[in-house]
């Protein structure tokens, strides 16, 4: 598999805080990778540093077989790098589609009738089409983090990275995500996706990591990684 | 009192016009840009040059100005909001502040105390104007500048709701950060939304020196007509910022109307007014105020634009990884 997206010995700081500690991390061309590890284990900044959210302090992050360290959030994006966030962050005054139709033109580099069509698609995917028109401050949480979803699918992503699209909801809903998120793998899109439900990231995920203190502590099989001795005592405390 | 009325929502148009850039850059950046007058003097003195010195037309000039002006916006960014906006909301005001005394100084340096206009560059278009029956007098040019600052407003708005710029603007202004996540550069928008404001000024100039006279230091009083007009309106709000014009200029007028003293005081009194009300009228009044002057400015928000979608609309298969730059 070819590697797509990677991060190489990234370190990240904050003062004398260290959030990340020499992390290596890749991801294949149209793999699907978990992220799992406890409260402040520096998941989210990890996907900060690859989405270009924040630089990291030491270390370099390569896409497509080029260093991206120093490009921006939107330069990233509109290389084919679509995130999500754990609290969706919808241009609130904007119709749904107007969000998509905003990331499909800008993210996603398509113009005029490309830019619709990408949105409609990626509004039928996210079973978002009846929405199409509605003010996405009238959207209740699941509808948000849809959007969440089909926005990053309209800038045409290669690579997605979730973080914690599941958090929040019911069941039921977590199940819809589920089938979304799987049918955006079976077109070829690669995934990093952080989440705290396990069943959920199970039933998507190829390979599964496991991070604590700013270090990944575990890397492989994603059975084998949840039975780690390793990641039992990140969780539950060495006994 | 018809015509005061009248004559003050005339008068309300240029100031309009004035506010409209002003209005446009807060509602994108959340800058007051304190310079704005003293850029619109800045716009006049090009313009009084070109007709001074070369005999040319202040209308056909106002391209050949609007252009440098917008580069200039750009520049003013990059150079001084770009970097002022690092230290957080108050800094670009104090900024643009030390800027509007800096360019009002540089212009009387170059051009001395002397008041200039442009009015006697464009015939009679200056003084013509319609009668109306009654008595009643409606100067032309203070027809077109009314029409201009509708123009640019309906312009600017129209711009917003439905052109792909307008939707990255307005990406920029909601949330900087979930833009970047779109794809939308941001520090680029910002200059662009700069420079747009720059050639709307350079609008505002123009009227400004055709409708009365200027001088290098005219710019913070226009300053202050700005300001009133966007904050009677509601900061941001495009409509709001012309409704805030028309009710400048018509206390101004009607108080004028009533006591020759009072034209200044109605309109500064009228402007604390409000401002008290939308400071202690509570949240209710606020609503209802809200409910009065329809849209506000980050939803482009009167007509959300529609577009029809077919239910039937089934992803494309194969469509979806490939890049559209490709």
């Amino acid at each position: 598999m070819a590697e797509l997206l990677s991060a190489a010995g990234v370190g990240l700081r904050f003062g004398a805080l260290t959030v990340l500690d020499g992390v290596d991390f890749a991801v294949g061309e149209g793999e699907a990778v978990g992220i799992v590890g406890p409260n402040g284990a520096g998941k989210t900044s990890l996907l900060n540093v690859l989405a270009g959210a924040c630089r990291p302090s030491v270390g370099a992050v390569r896409y497509g077989g080029g260093d991206v360290s120093r490009l921006d959030a939107a330069e990233r994006c509109r290389l084919g790098l679509g995130r999500s966030h754990q609290v969706p962050r919808p241009f609130l005054g904007m119709s749904v589609i107007e969000n998509l139709m905003t990331a499909a033109t800008h993210g996603g580099g398509f113009s005029g009738a490309a830019a619709q069509a990408r949105s409609l698609d990626a509004l039928a995917l996210c079973g978002m089409t009846p929405l199409a028109n509605r003010r996405a401050e009238t959207l209740g949480l699941l509808d948000r983090k849809r959007l969440e979803l089909a926005r990053a699918l309209a800038t045409s992503p290669r690579v997605l990275l979730l973080d914690e699209i599941g958090g929040g909801l019911t069941d039921g809903e977590a199940a819809e995500l589920v089938a979304i998120i799987r049918e955006i793998r079976a077109r070829g899109v690669a995934i990093v996706w952080i989440e705290h439900i396990v069943h959920m990231l199970l039933r998507v995920i190829d390979r599964l990591v496991c991070m604590d203190a700013g270090r990944v502590i575990a890397n492989g099989e994603p059975r084998a990684v949840l039975a780690d001795a390793g990641v039992i005592d990140a969780y539950m405390g060495a006994i | 009192m018809t015509n005061a009325l009248l004559q003050g929502l005339l008068l309300g148009g240029y100031y309009a016009l004035l506010a409209a850039g002003l209005s446009f850059l807060f509602g994108v950046m959340r800058i007051i840009n304190l310079a704005h007058g003293s850029l619109a003097v800045v716009a006049a003195f090009a313009l009084w040059l070109l007709a001074d010195r070369q005999g040319l037309d202040p209308f056909l000039m106002l391209p050949l100005v609007m252009l440098p002006m917008a580069l200039l916006g750009w520049l003013l960014y990059r150079l001084v909001f770009a970097r002022s906006l690092r230290g957080g909301a108050l800094t670009p005001i104090l900024a643009s502040f030390g800027l509007a005394t800096v360019v009002d100084n540089a212009l009387f340096q170059g051009f001395g105390a002397d008041t200039r206009s442009l009015a006697p560059y464009i015939g009679n278009l200056a003084y013509e104007s319609w009668a109306l029956p009654g008595d009643i007098f409606v100067g032309q040019l203070a027809v077109l500048v009314f029409a201009t600052a509708l123009a640019v407003l309906g312009g600017l708005q129209w711009m917003l709701s439905r052109t792909p710029l307008g939707r990255r603007i307005r990406a920029a202004a909601e949330d900087p950060d979930a833009a970047g996540l779109a794809g939308v550069d941001t520090h680029r928008i910002y200059g662009v939304a700069t420079a747009i404001s720059l050639a709307i000024v350079t609008l505002a100039g123009l009227a400004m020196a055709l409708r009365a006279t200027f001088d290098p230091y005219s710019g913070p009083q226009q300053l202050i007509f700005a300001f009133e007009a966007v904050v009677i309106g509601g900061a941001g709000s495009l409509w709001g910022t012309l409704a805030g014009g028309l009710i400048l200029g018509v206390a101004q007028s009607v108080g004028a109307h009533v006591n020759p003293q009072g034209f200044l005081l109605a309109g500064h009194g009228v402007f604390l007014a409000i401002l008290v009300l939308r400071v202690h009228g509570g949240p209710a009044l606020m609503a209802r105020w809200r409910g009065l002057r329809g849209a506000d400015f980050h939803d482009a928000r009167a007509t959300p634009p529609t577009m029809k979608v077919s239910q039937a609309n089934r992803p494309s298969p194969p469509g979806l990884p490939s890049r559209g730059g490709d």
